[in-house]
């Protein structure tokens, strides 16, 4: 008797504790959302930001050319480090395992780190000051670790049965990556860049002190914010509250429309 | 030496040199904080700075102690934990071992959502929800340890979910099987034999959440408060590592602005002590 009681009381706790886990997502995602969608209005969207219309439009344009810098730089380096440890290095290879190390290292750093190490190398050290490139680059040695390792799981992943009959076939070492391997892992190695512009969307303290938070869509030296860092500025103003509500939506709804992309086409490796 | 070979060659040469970016990438970091933030650290003198309980940089003369943020950072992390852990691995073992198929796919997807919302979307959630709460249940002006906490908690349970339930998936199905024989329930078998031999797996998933936590800036400023005195109660306010770098970043000069540094110095110590144990649990775990 003693023993179905306590075996009841803990299956009633994993389902508890489960229901709290979702139930704390759903309200999170419903407040922000009830609260957010109706103060949104056009003005938001407007090309100016001045401090009567906080329109976050600015803001989002510099997300999409911060994106699209970071990933020029970081999805080449992470990609081609992966194709090197896979691919090219031999088994018990230093380097590999130095690689690796380093890797984990970077993807356990905090943005904070990062944001600090970017002020004192790119804004200070190499004097760029406040500005898109600055921002660019902290984000780019933020994200490497992520598409590194993403891009060797997918590579890993491909057969070596693709390998041999390629080599079988003449062809080299390197038209058997980009020919063969390459268009296997592509679905994984997409998935993980997706997942990184995930990250860089949402992104705050890497970015307050490399490319700082003037409201203007910025040009390569010059400082502007992304929309997570605008989102901060309106909520710690304290006086555009409906219009941090407003940001907040528009911000939860593309990243989480960001990482359901990368989910469904990591779910298409699986598959295939 | 024909085209063919020499571009084989290039391409081999450009791949090995693009996999030392992340080594030098971290020997940069290292060598700009260390190079940035040991000289404040010896001019304020070690003990002082770690051990000084008062934060007066404008003060002249100015006092740079950073133990009220040390314990801060501790206080919201320890927070975190006792809301997050229990939380985490209950609904890991739920998601490994008990709760039916579809309902699986469900509870999946919400935490991969919830290891996606950014930082200052918690944060605000925190504050326009969790701080009033905090206040009006409990008194004071609820930016506090106690919101700081809870948010935390509820930010590294994606994290202790994922490795937990790989960590109990990977336990070996005769044990299961062994203690289901002698007749244990499903339920009893799962929580007295396969979750105690997941125990490394289950521990490098607390370890990794407290470097969620420690390292987290964003939610933390916007729900704890910020003050930096020494922290005595879960309802006053606290301010974290973190947070101290991100407030007074925007101003400092000279001296001020060093210490800032090497208050990252301090913060990239415990991440780096963080990490080395993460990897050595999870090495256990997969022996």
């Amino acid at each position: 008797m003693k023993r179905k009681i306590s075996d009841l009381s803990l299956t009633v706790l994993t389902w508890f504790f489960s229901a709290v886990t979702f139930a704390a997502l759903l309200f999170l995602i419903g407040y922000i959302l009830v609260k957010g969608i109706p103060n949104l209005s056009l003005s938001l969207f407007a090309w100016e930001y001045n401090s009567e219309n906080v329109s976050l439009l600015p803001a989002m344009i510099t997300t999409v050319i911060m994106v699209i810098l970071s990933l020029l730089v970081a999805v080449p380096l992470g990609l081609f480090t992966a194709i090197y440890l896979v691919e090219y290095a031999s088994r018990g290879n230093r380097l590999v395992k130095l690689v690796r190390v380093t890797a984990e290292t970077l993807s356990g750093i905090p943005s904070i780190v990062y944001g600090l190490f970017g002020m004192l190398f790119f804004v200070t050290a190499l004097g760029w000051g406040f500005s898109l490139l600055a921002g660019t680059l902290t984000l780019s040695v933020m994200i490497l670790p992520l598409i590194m390792q993403t891009a060797e799981e997918s590579l890993k992943s491909v057969p070596d049965a693709f390998r041999e009959g390629s080599f079988g076939l003449g062809a080299g070492r390197l038209r058997t990556v980009f020919k063969i391997v390459l268009p296997s892992a592509a679905p994984g190695i997409l998935a993980g860049v997706i997942l990184a512009v995930g990250r860089i969307v949402g992104e705050t303290a890497a970015l307050i002190y490399t490319s700082g938070t003037v409201a203007k869509v910025p040009t390569m030296f010059s400082s502007g914010r992304t929309l997570a860092v605008h989102m901060y500025a309106l909520s710690r103003e304290g006086l555009y509250t409906g219009q941090a509500y407003a940001t907040a939506a528009v911000l939860l709804v593309v990243v989480v429309g960001i990482n359901a992309l990368s989910a469904a086409l990591a779910k298409q490796i699986g598959r295939g | 030496m024909t085209k063919q070979s020499f571009i084989e060659r290039l391409m081999k040469g450009v791949f090995s040199v693009s996999a030392l970016t992340s080594i030098l990438a971290v020997v940069l970091i290292c060598l700009f904080l260390f190079a940035n933030g040991l000289p404040a650290i010896a001019k304020i003198g070690p003990l002082q700075f770690l051990l000084g309980e008062e934060w007066s940089p404008t003060d002249v003369p100015p006092l740079f102690g950073i133990l009220p943020m040390i314990l801060g950072s501790i206080y919201v992390t320890g927070g975190a934990i006792v809301v997050g852990v229990p939380i985490g691995i209950f609904t890991a073992v739920f998601m490994a071992k008990i709760c039916p198929k579809p309902l699986y796919k469900v509870l999946k997807q919400a935490v991969d959502l919830l290891a996606g919302i950014p930082s200052v979307v918690y944060g605000f959630f925190g504050l326009v929800s969790i701080v009033p709460l905090v206040r009006n249940l409990f008194g004071g002006d609820g930016n506090s340890i106690l919101s700081a906490s809870i948010l935390l908690g509820l930010m590294i349970l994606p994290t202790i979910i994922g490795i937990t339930e790989s960590a109990v998936r990977a336990v070996p199905e005769d044990l299961y099987d062994g203690a289901v024989a002698l007749g244990a329930s499903h339920i009893r078998a799962v929580f007295a034999i396969i979750l105690p031999a997941a125990k490394s797996g289950v521990l490098a998933g607390v370890v990794l959440g407290i470097g969620r936590a420690i390292g987290e800036t964003m939610a933390v400023i916007m729900v704890a408060g910020n003050q930096a005195i020494m922290p005595n109660s879960l309802l006053k306010g606290v301010r974290t590592l973190t947070a101290n770098i991100v407030l007074e970043m925007g101003y400092a000069a000279e001296l001020h602005r060093e210490a800032l540094i090497a208050t990252g110095v301090v913060l990239f110590a415990f991440i780096l002590l963080i990490n080395l144990l993460f990897s050595t649990l999870r090495k256990d775990g997969s022996r």
